[in-house]
């Protein structure tokens, strides 16, 4: 068995993510080759993680910006001979892998948390409330891997060998215009040790600073509510939820949220859950291991002094 | 132009789904079911177009049980012109609703397909992506803003880091992510009205198309329940136990 896992990156940095899909693939047992499709220098940082055996490195300016038009048939053609391919359950990754696994004609198993063996695999469905166990017979099983269900491995100490793939495929079908990325100094959220999200109990995009404050303190990523993005307080790619960002971090500190089945299936993995809602029956106390009830703008700057 | 738009009949976003006792799947009798989520911004986008003079012709179609029709019908009192319902009882996977919209895709011939980027009961996020591998098209996922221009169309979508634009040729398929637009809601007169519209129902085997997968669910379980937490009444307290009990900070 030999396994193929999509690195994600930005032609610069290797993303995290990158990490905890070689650690599912570790799970799933074979030799595991990483391929880097992009246009520049991330081959060698692939190269170090440890337990990766090749990388494949397809420098091209066809797959510069990662359009799916171009990436997917390049792993379709490379993972034919694979028996898995992984990528992070990204942006990226959901983009391009259910092409792939179109064009190689099997069934793609989205967002797996654990291994049970080479063919089987369980990942949640209905907004996480039920976790299915899913069993593929394909020949090449195409697997998107969430992050927070495997630990990372090492990014240092292999010492794989790189082999420059040359096949360049261009479709020609899309072309990439821009993009505008939210520029943060705090950690990255999905790979945060902790978060702290605001809702619609926030009320404005200014009272936010109360939590970027506590957040800086305590070295946390700042999340938000699908409230407090529709209403415009902070941006989409900080959304917590089934639709947003899946976090699991050692400590969650939701606070103005009412805890909707949404936002939950996005946190409800975290290690430690704290709750601060002045309404106590709010459903994110069912979830919480400590809730607070308490005016939010009164308890945030008195607990942002006091840890 | 014609705009093909795939509308999913699923439980209720607002409904606290149980698992069955003995593993085989979640209880689905007698539970509300309604358009996903994600469709109804699909379907509004599409009636958008037409509004601007881009779209002239929407079809609507569903994939699944005769019960569907339902959702077709609120597409159609939401202002889609005609709807095809394929029916099949089954549980269909990603990549045999993929099939059978491609099916669609090469009898309708539209310009632009919309589909919601995921479903809320499987929570794959794969059918426009399958779809745009097995036609060929350019895809446009998770979008925010969709702009037809000529024989293109600039696609923003959300990402990760924050928003990319993606210009593709038509026909092209297109993702809607939340924040595309607010779904309007069906007034009396047009739910009313879309009674007459055509309806028409066709099966897996009629369009040739194999529906047999890859995949085999193995249970469905509950998953393991958070351990009940307390209350603390001071925020002095909380840190308290954050440091000393949780020893998170």
């Amino acid at each position: 068995m030999t396994i193929l896992v999509i690195a994600e990156h930005d032609n610069k940095v290797l993303a995290p993510a990158t990490l905890n899909t070689v650690a599912a693939a570790a799970k799933i047992g074979g030799d595991i080759h990483v391929l880097v499709a992009g246009q520049g220098a991330v081959a060698e940082a692939a190269a170090k993680i440890a337990g990766v055996s090749k990388v494949l490195n397809a420098d091209n300016a066809a797959y510069a910006h990662q359009l799916p038009e171009n990436v997917a048939p390049l792993v379709a053609e490379l993972g034919a001979g694979y028996s898995h391919i992984l990528a992070a359950a990204t942006s990226n990754g959901k983009n391009i892998l259910p092409r792939v696994a179109a064009q190689l004609d099997v069934d793609q198993i989205s967002e797996i948390i654990s291994v049970e063996s080479a063919d089987t695999f369980k990942r949640p469905i209905y907004a996480g409330n039920a976790i299915a166990t899913v069993q593929s017979n394909a020949s090449v099983k195409v697997i998107t891997v969430r992050a927070t269900g495997f630990d990372p491995v090492a990014a240092e100490g292999g010492s794989a060998a790189v082999e420059a793939v040359a096949a360049a495929h261009d479709a020609g079908t899309s072309s990439f215009v821009g993009e505008e990325l939210a520029k943060s100094d705090r950690p990255e959220l999905t790979a945060a040790k902790i978060v702290v999200s605001g809702g619609r109990g926030m009320q404005n995009g200014d009272n936010f600073k109360h939590l970027y404050a506590l957040a800086d303190k305590l070295g946390a990523a700042v999340g938000a509510s699908r409230a407090a993005v529709d209403a415009g307080f902070v941006p989409n790619d900080m959304q917590v939820g089934q639709t947003g960002k899946i976090v699991a971090p050692q400590l969650y500190i939701a606070v103005g949220i009412s805890g909707a089945i949404q936002h939950l299936a996005g946190m409800k993995d975290s290690k430690v859950i704290v709750a601060i809602n002045k309404d106590e029956e709010a459903p994110i106390f069912q979830v919480a291991d400590y809730g607070l009830v308490a005016d939010l703008f009164e308890a945030v700057p008195e607990l942002e002094k006091l840890v | 132009m014609k705009v093909l738009v795939a509308v999913k009949r699923v439980v209720d976003y607002n409904v606290k789904v149980r698992v069955k006792a003995d593993n085989s799947g979640v209880d689905l009798a007698n539970v509300k079911m309604s358009m996903n989520p994600f469709c109804e911004i699909a379907v509004e986008e599409a009636v958008r177009l037409k509004e601007k003079g881009v779209a002239t012709e929407i079809v609507v179609v569903s994939i699944g049980p005769a019960t569907a029709q339902e959702q077709l019908r609120t597409a159609l009192a939401l202002g889609a012109d005609r709807a095809i319902l394929v029916e099949s009882a089954e549980e269909l996977t990603s990549l045999a609703v993929a099939k059978l919209l491609k099916a669609v895709v090469d009898k309708e011939q539209p310009q632009l397909v919309i589909l919601g980027k995921q479903a809320i009961d499987s929570d794959n996020n794969q059918t426009g992506q399958m779809l745009a591998a097995l036609t060929g098209y350019g895809q446009g996922t998770f979008a925010s803003k969709v702009e037809v221009s000529g024989d293109n169309v600039a696609v923003t979508r959300e990402i990760d880091g924050g928003a990319q634009t993606v210009s593709l040729k038509l026909p092209a398929i297109v993702t809607t992510d939340l924040r595309l637009n607010e779904p309007r809601y069906a007034s009396l007169p047009n739910i009313m009205k879309a009674k007459k519209k055509p309806l028409e129902s066709v099966t897996p085997e009629a369009l040739g198309v194999s529906t047999a997968s890859t995949n085999k669910t193995v249970k469905v379980e509950a998953p393991a329940a958070r351990s009940a937490g307390i209350k603390v009444k001071s925020v002095a307290e909380l840190v308290e136990k954050l440091k000393n009990e949780a020893k998170v900070i």
